[in-house]
């Protein structure tokens, strides 16, 4: 059977990080990890796994390699169990393996949990793996570079604290043509809900930030944005395994809306995000759910079509297939309300196979894609799974409600020429909804 | 308020009354302590800020968070010219301007303006260069020596000329600087630092063996034995120091010299000592809704669908804040509320005995403004 060894990719952050270990440091740094942040948690996981390898098939990796050496269970065996069979007493090339396997090679996606007969969660496994590799310096470059953007501007593009209002200024000012009196309402103290976004929009996407804009003006809701630092809500600490940053940015997003004394916050169409902000940061900061209810763009147009705010001129016509994203199916369970949204906005919707909590990953999230260049390839051959299934579909246009998603997704279809275009559902409530003539 | 002219122009509209001059744009709009308003404004695709309907003469790429001394005579704001980053006090800018400045504060006396700043050129994914620190405190534009990897939350002491800073010395040690001098001690995490207005003592909330304990003058002060600590506050004589804790997962309260009071709730805010005496109150919620205020360890009766920060009275005696319930809101004082609900209420103001509360609120499309002695409060 091949092993990680056998695939290894050069990258600066992870040569840099392991030219500094010792098999002595190593080892100290795992201990003080497994005795002080895992519990029994990870014990139990490392103890009742029979390595049936029911989780095979759940992987997209392994699904497009068929290479055993990809299955969610020898993942787990050439890193955690490796560690924990030396007493994480390993040569530091132990650890450049294990950062690859655990960075670029798993997207944390908890697909194999579903099919796991003993429920044990890979996704947090690998997690673990990571935050090791963090603590040791061991991080992929590029996403050791978002994670510095964090650190430093509270958002992950190193967006300065003048871009972002003068963003939606300039996105309020386009907007006026198409519909006179739109407003982006900046720190509006008691609006019924805060939106934030991640920070690729303003540094590159911000139509769609206009399309919230106008969808939210139609609408006629009650809403603002933060013109300081806590409206990113995305978070590659999370997926650097760099929790203390994490905890940072989530905190000040979070105590962003407690100032407002919003209602609730409605996060745009992103995944990690979601699962940053609904699972995992405001759980290391304490609270046991979140601070302040979180609500994500699925679920809030959900709402709005419930509510009927939302009118549309003419429904999509061309058939469309829906992709779901792992944090917020598997994750929180919008499956039906992402279909209803869909069905809402699309005449011909073509489910791909399988779908729903059991579909495949984009193989972009758990923040593979943001590990850079250097892994591209491997990432997009990674899930040629991913491109059978949606070439099944025949169409051409496919919904995913998910940045991370759009951004794997339109590189597999790049490089399988599949002749498809991915859509926000912001995308195709713009195009769809009522406008002023 | 912000008034849309024809051509298309803006300019302020106070109390029905337009400014003579006119902007490309116009935003932030804020009264100075001291009464005077001010507005952000575009001309000619530069930016400025206009105090009374007089823009400041200098110009810059971009004018944003508008701040003032605890007076209202000294007004400054965050600049970005040609993209540089730095303050602007009264119109005059930093002599040196940064690569990047953020996090900016004021102090109340006015004499000085801190902002954590980038001091080193950073190339495109340069991780390298970011480990060995490109970050610093500037105050009144001049940085610090000492340059760290990560420099957060900068705070002047009430004369405002001391500034602390949590710090990080590498991704994995966090400590707290003070005028630029690193504390010894190393902790997993650090939250922001906060001066005894009476000692000129750094607390700051920090992170070891997995627990939060509270540091003070780079030595442990509350052992570490908290989920969490956060948003400490001295009494205003500096005898007591409180924080916002949490006991066990998911549960939160106020812990006042590292005792816990015997309440808590899943979400605690608002951390608010009383400008005498050694009082502190805090807002409770259960994830922000059924909101209840919480006063010296004891919870008034009110559940509220949304509650506002907590004002006291100057001696201390009397607590009012802004809530809301059911789409209507109030001012409630010492637990009970004011007879009228309106629209929207602002930010209760007491005398200065204490005795009379101001109500500023809307209701009907109109403004009210409601002085009230606390005894009318009885709801």
């Amino acid at each position: 059977m091949k092993t990680i060894a056998d695939r290894l990719i050069e990258d600066e952050g992870l040569r840099r990080g392991v030219g500094r270990l010792t098999p002595e440091k190593i080892q100290k740094v795992f201990k003080e990890l497994v005795a002080g942040e895992c519990g029994a948690r990870m014990k139990t996981y490392m103890e009742t796994c029979v390595r049936c390898g029911m989780c095979a098939k759940a992987c997209h990796y392994y699904m497009s390699h068929k290479d055993p050496s990809y299955t969610p269970v020898a993942k787990v065996s050439q890193t955690m169990w490796r560690l924990f069979d030396a007493d994480g007493k390993v040569d530091p090339e132990v650890i450049y393996q294990c950062a690859q396997v655990a960075y670029t090679e798993c997207n944390l996606c908890r697909r194999c949990i579903h099919y796991c007969p003993l429920g044990i969660d890979t996704g947090y496994i690998i997690s673990v793996v990571r935050r090791l590799c963090h603590k040791l310096g061991v991080t992929p470059q590029y996403i050791q570079d978002t994670a510095h953007s964090h650190s430093a501007t509270m958002n992950q593009m190193w967006v300065k604290d003048d871009e972002w209002p003068d963003t939606l200024q300039w996105q309020e000012e386009e907007s006026r043509e198409e519909f006179p009196g739109l407003r982006i309402p900046l720190d509006v103290e008691g609006a019924d809900f805060m939106y934030s976004v991640i920070a690729p929009e303003p540094k590159f996407r911000t139509q769609l930030i206009y399309q919230a804009a106008a969808i939210f003006h139609a609408a006629g809701v009650s809403w603002t944005m933060p013109s300081t630092p806590g409206w990113d809500n995305s978070n590659m600490a999370m997926f650097s395994g760099d929790s203390e940053i994490m905890a940072r940015v989530e905190r000040a997003h979070y105590e962003t809306a407690q100032r407002l004394r919003v209602k609730r916050i409605v996060m745009g169409e992103c995944g990690h995000a979601f699962r940053a902000v609904y699972d995992v940061a405001n759980r290391w900061l304490g609270w046991k759910y979140h601070p302040v209810p979180v609500v994500h763009s699925v679920e809030f147009f959900w709402e709005l079509i419930q509510q009927g705010r939302i009118k549309l001129t003419h429904k999509y016509a061309d058939p469309v297939t829906i992709h779901d994203p792992c944090n917020i199916i598997r994750g929180r369970g919008l499956m039906d309300k992402l279909r209803e949204v869909v069905h809402f906005l699309c005449e011909n919707v073509v489910e791909m196979s399988p779908n729903r909590e059991h579909n495949y990953c984009c193989c972009a999230g758990g923040g593979v894609i943001n590990c850079g260049p250097p892994f591209k390839n491997v990432r997009i051959v990674g899930n040629s799974i991913k491109a059978e299934q949606l070439k099944a579909t025949g169409v051409h246009t496919l919904v995913a409600p998910c940045h991370n998603c759009h951004g794997g997704l339109e590189d597999i279809i790049s490089k399988f020429g599949l002749n498809m275009h991915t859509k926000f559902l912001g995308d195709l409530i713009y195009e769809l909804m009522e406008k002023p003539e | 308020m912000v008034a849309a002219l024809e051509g298309p122009a803006f300019t302020m509209a106070v109390n029905g009354e337009a400014w003579e001059t006119t902007f490309d744009k116009a935003w932030y709009p804020r009264f100075s302590p001291d009464g005077r308003l001010t507005v952000l404004v575009q001309a000619d695709g530069d930016w400025t800020l206009a105090v009374d309907d007089v823009a400041w003469e200098e110009q810059y790429g971009y004018v944003w968070n508008t701040m003032f001394s605890a007076s209202g005579d000294i007004i400054a704001a965050c600049i970005q010219q040609d993209g540089e980053y730095g303050f602007s006090i009264d119109g005059t800018p930093w002599e040196t301007l940064f690569e990047n400045a953020n996090q900016p504060v004021f102090s109340k006396a006015g004499n000085a303006a801190a902002a954590v700043v980038q001091v080193k050129s950073l190339a495109q994914a340069d991780i390298a260069t970011f480990q060995e620190g490109i970050f610093s405190v500037a105050v009144n534009g001049e940085a610090w020596d000492s340059i760290f990897v990560n420099c957060w939350n900068p705070v002047f002491d009430p004369a405002g000329k001391n500034v602390a800073a949590t710090i990080r010395r590498s991704l994995y040690d966090y400590s707290v600087a003070v005028n630029g001098k690193a504390w010894t001690g190393s902790y997993a995490c650090a939250w922001a630092p906060a001066f005894n207005p009476a000692t000129g003592a750094v607390a700051a909330p920090v992170r070891k063996a997995g627990a939060w304990g509270m540091a003070i003058d780079d030595a442990m002060a509350w052992e570490p034995r908290f989920g969490q600590l956060w948003q400490q506050a001295f009494s205003p004589d500096g005898s007591k120091l409180a924080a916002i804790a949490c006991t066990r997962f998911g549960e939160f309260t106020v812990a006042v010299d590292g005792t816990p009071w015997g309440v808590s709730f899943p979400v605690v805010t608002d951390l608010t000592p009383s400008p005498a005496g050694a009082r502190f109150a805090a807002l409770a919620s259960e994830h922000n809704t059924n909101f209840a205020v919480l006063c010296d360890g004891k919870v008034w009766d009110g559940r509220y669908d949304m509650a506002y920060a907590p004002v006291w009275s100057a001696d201390g005696a009397h607590l009012a804040l802004a809530v809301e319930k059911a789409g209507r809101q109030t001012i409630v004082v010492n637990g009970k509320a004011y007879p009228q609900s309106f629209d929207k209420c602002y930010a209760p103001a007491f005398s200065p005995d204490g005795k009379l509360v101001l109500i500023r609120a809307l209701a009907g499309g109109k403004c009210h403004r409601i002085v009230a002695p606390v005894t009318a409060f009885t709801g």
